[in-house]
């Protein structure tokens, strides 16, 4: 047993992980489009907007199930936690996905009136993508727990760190939204989406720097990993190979290319949450509960371990079956009704 | 924890998924009805139920949202509102909301694209077989949820250490004593409220004589669900009851206004329990009846409420009223189901206006009746989350009370709107009706993918492009 509760919670923790990442790019994509919504205001625009993301957007939406209910499944006292610590940016984020999660479908019914579920749908992406960021950076900074139970106060996430944490996110699925719109779209639209990738491209870096200057100073269990010998060493292709993606983004867009800046994104926000990880193993709630503390009964880990390794491929599979029957660019029909 | 926060987290629990429950009633027999009329029309190769599957499916979609949005506010609740419950019941009652996301949402989220949109992009045979899957997926999605929500009523199979539950043997715990009848009862509840809606908007159309031809096939295919539905859910739900007054007594008793034990239980039409003088008053009942039908024996005893200290009591009111509320629109589905299936069968049913005309206003039952229905399960359970285990005011977050009431009136400022919004359009797409074409157009180009509501909202505001 001493085996088993020893890497039960480390294979928990990875599929956690790439729960979050598969939910982080994917959904982040579509919220992205919410964000970039206001600055297409042609209806037949915004209508191919949707249409890019309308047969995918639930799907992408489940990684985040997956992934709440991941933790509580594998960890619960982690989850118990961190959602009633961060409980109203949680909650703000939940509200703001039903706002634009049902306008994928009202938008189209309401027409011709549809004007409220377009700014529900942008708003709605917003300010959801905003307290994602703020719910990181409320976990990254710590909460506060006594007895291993939250016992802090419910505006304790609100600190210029987190608030940045969110608008950094907010200008990171905007890259994402803008580069799978090169890729799924052409004409004017194409034209915007690689104008507005760009600036996003910017912005994100912006947003990096200042993050990764502000951990190590704010937070000494950062600063310690990070610059102690071998570490830095260790350490240091997490920088290079940001660099490297965030040029590669920025040729693609330059050289017009379909794929290359989408991807290059990716890249991007992988390495972004690499760096997470490696800041913070192995901790959950960092400085406070870690993987084995926080861990459910191994027998619960198990049970659950055999069922995600039989269907996590399988749902991968016709995820990717479903992206490829809805492959290729979307396009405004001409004289269709 | 004061005891105010504790009711205010119980009171945004019951409000947030008492709406989500509504959409799930209805997509779990819809999802299941749609795939039907897409096999049948595979196999007769007749229009009109290609037709009616594209209908459906634009109404499904919207609903398919709603239920979505709201389904993933509750699974990030257990968490935010009862951290004390996931710590407590976690073990158990985490793998079985896992499996439900891995077995279910997937299935259903990921093939609810090509069900909506693959009209033109997939051949028909997969786009049935992707319709079959998400069916599929609403129904695993129920088996799992109510084993958590069985489990939680009668748990077993786990064992207690330092106050936390640890399982021991999961075929008992997916399996407990009231999971069958729960899920038998549950999922024949969702079929009926479907075929209830499809059967009362088939009579609105022949009343208004359009659409005669789908019209008839829904209120025939609603009509056969519903006559064959409706009487076996009675034998269900007595099964159900059966199974309550073996492991819940004071919920049957509470159900059944039974207060003392000694005597042999009547069966109460009507009356007002009185939590306080532990008696009914304005009590209409038949003598004995209850023990008749609860221990099948005229004079059998069962036990009462004054056998329970008052603190193990639930509120009896909201369960002796919720209980009959279910329970006689279970018999008002019945009588629509017999007299229906008799007209039918003198071949008079749509001549019939005095018994299509108030049926068209019939669609709300099998909704009311569900939530009235788990109205009884949860609130019977009371004190309790997780029965004889953990109660409910133990079970609750540290969150502070301020916050709690914050995302309280959010919610129900939000839901209010925001899902009868919903139901508005829904009732658009209703009036609107399934008209236009079988096939969609071919110059639809080819990865277009069309939002499923949308042909009908064009055809509905004759908006041209
Ligand atoms: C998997 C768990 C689960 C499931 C499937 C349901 N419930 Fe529940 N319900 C709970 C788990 C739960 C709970 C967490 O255990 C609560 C919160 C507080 C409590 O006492 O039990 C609860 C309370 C609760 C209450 C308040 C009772 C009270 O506090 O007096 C109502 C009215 C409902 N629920 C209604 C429903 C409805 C309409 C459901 C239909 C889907 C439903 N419940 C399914
Ligand atoms: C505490 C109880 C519940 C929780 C935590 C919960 C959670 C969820 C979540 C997270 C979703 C969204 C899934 C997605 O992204 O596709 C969902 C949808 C769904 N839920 Fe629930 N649910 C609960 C109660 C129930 C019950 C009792 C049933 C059925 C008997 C049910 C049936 C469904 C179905 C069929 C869907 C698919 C969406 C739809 O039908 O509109 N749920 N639920
Ligand atoms: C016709 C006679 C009916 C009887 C005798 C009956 C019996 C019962 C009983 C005893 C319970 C409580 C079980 C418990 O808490 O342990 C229950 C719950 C419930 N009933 Fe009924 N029922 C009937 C009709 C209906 C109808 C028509 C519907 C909906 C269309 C319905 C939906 C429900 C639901 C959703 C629950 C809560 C879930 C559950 O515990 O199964 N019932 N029923």
């Amino acid at each position: 047993m001493e085996g088993i509760t020893y890497w039960l919670p480390l294979v928990w923790a990875a599929i956690l992980a790439v729960a979050v990442t598969l939910y982080v790019i994917l959904d982040g994509f579509d919220l992205g489009l919410g964000i970039l919504f206001p600055f297409v205001p042609q209806e037949d625009r915004r209508d191919i907007m949707m249409n890019t993301v309308a047969p995918f957007w639930d799907g992408n939406e489940t990684w985040l199930v997956l992934g709440g209910g991941g933790l509580f499944v594998a960890f619960p006292k982690a989850y118990g936690v961190i959602m009633s610590g961060l409980y109203l940016p949680i909650i703000v984020m939940l509200l703001a996905l039903v706002f634009r999660g049902v306008a994928f479908e009202f938008r189209w019914v309401s027409k011709p009136k549809h004007k409220f579920w377009d700014l529900a749908f942008a708003w709605g992406s917003i300010v959801a993508s905003f307290a994602q960021g703020v719910v990181l950076g409320g976990l990254l900074q710590g909460i506060t727990m006594t007895d291993g139970r939250f016992s802090g106060g419910p505006l304790d996430w609100m600190t210029p760190f987190a608030l940045f944490c969110g608008c950094a996110l907010v200008a990171g699925y905007t890259l994402l939204a803008a580069t799978w719109l090169i890729y799924k779209t052409d004409g004017a639209l194409e034209v915007f989406a690689r104008h507005s990738a760009k600036i996003a491209l910017l912005a994100v870096l912006a947003a990096a720097a200042i993050i990764s200057l502000w951990t190590p100073f704010t937070m000494p269990r950062v600063a310690e990993r990070w610059f102690s010998w071998p570490n830095l060493l260790l350490l240091s292709p997490v920088p290079l190979l940001t660099v490297y993606a965030a040029w590669s983004c920025w040729r693609g867009l330059e050289l017009e290319k379909p794929f290359q800046p989408f991807g290059s994104a990716i890249a991007l926000f992988l390495l972004g949450l690499a760096g997470l990880v490696i800041s913070n193993v192995p901790y959950l709630v960092p400085d406070k509960l870690t993987v084995w503390d926080a861990a459910a009964a191994p027998s619960s880990q198990m049970f659950m371990l055999v069922g995600t390794l039989l269907m996590l491929p399988v749902i991968l599979g016709y995820t990717v079956f479903v992206y490829w029957t809805f492959r290729g660019k979307v396009r405004h029909g001409e004289g269709y009704h | 924890m004061d005891m105010d926060a504790v009711l205010l987290a119980r009171i945004q629990f019951a409000f947030t998924i008492a709406v989500h429950i509504i959409f799930p009633s209805f997509t779990i027999g819809l999802a299941a009805f749609i795939a039907t009329l897409l096999v049948r029309w595979r196999m007769t190769g007749q229009d009109k139920f290609h037709r009616l599957a594209r209908f459906w499916t634009k109404i499904f979609a919207v609903s398919f949202a709603m239920g979505v949005v709201s389904g993933i506010v509750l699974s990030y609740q257990f968490g935010t509102n009862w951290s004390r419950f996931s710590e407590v019941a976690g073990n158990v009652m985490g793998p079985l909301l896992g499996y439900e996301v891995l077995t279910a949402f997937f299935l259903e989220a990921t093939f609810l694209g090509i069900m909506l949109f693959g009209w033109q992009k997939v051949s028909p045979n997969l786009h049935v077989t992707a319709a079959v899957l998400v069916a599929v997926g609403t129904s695993m999605s129920a088996f799992w949820i109510l084993s958590a929500n069985s489990w939680m009523q009668t748990p077993t199979g786990y064992e207690m250490k330092d106050g936390i539950a640890y399982p021991v043997d999961w075929a008992a715990i997916v399996f407990n004593p009231s999971f069958p009848y729960r899920f038998a009862h549950m999922f024949t509840a969702a079929y009926l409220t479907t075929s209830l809606v499809v059967l009362s908007v088939g009579a609105r159309y022949v009343m208004q004589n359009r659409f005669l031809e789908e019209a008839k096939t829904m209120v025939r295919m609603g009509l056969g669900m519903v006559a064959v539905l409706a009487p076996l859910q009675l034998l269900i739900g007595d099964a159900h009851g059966l199974n309550t007054a073996e492991y819940q007594p004071v919920k049957v008793a509470a159900m059944e206004g039974h207060w003392d034990g000694s005597k042999p239980g009547d069966l109460v039409l009507f009356a007002w329990p009185d939590d306080k003088a532990e008696m009914n008053h304005f009590e209409i009942a038949i003598p004995n009846m209850a023990s008749f039908i609860i221990t099948h024996d005229i004079n059998g005893l069962f036990k009462g409420l004054k056998d329970f200290k008052p603190e193990e009591r639930p509120p009896v009111a909201p369960v002796f009223f919720a209980f009959r509320i279910m329970v006689g629109i279970g018999m008002a589905m019945i009588a629509i189901g017999f007299i229906g299936a008799f007209l039918w069968w003198r071949r008079s049913l749509f001549e019939s206006g005095w018994y299509l005309r108030p049926l068209t206003y019939a669609w709300p039952l099998g909704f009311i009746a569900i939530l009235a229905g788990w109205w009884v399960t949860e609130t019977g359970r009371q004190p309790y989350v997780v029965y004889g285990v953990l109660k409910t005011v133990d079970a609750v977050s540290a969150v502070a009370f301020g916050a709690v009431l914050t995302s309280l009136i959010l919610f129900v400022l939000i839901y209010s709107s925001v899902f009868s919004m919903g139901i508005l359009y829904i009732n658009k797409l209703i009036d609107k009706g399934p008209e236009g074409k079988a096939i969609e157009p071919s110059d639809a180009l080819p990865s277009r993918p069309l939002s499923a509501a949308q042909g009908a909202a064009r055809d509905a505001l004759g908006t041209a492009e």
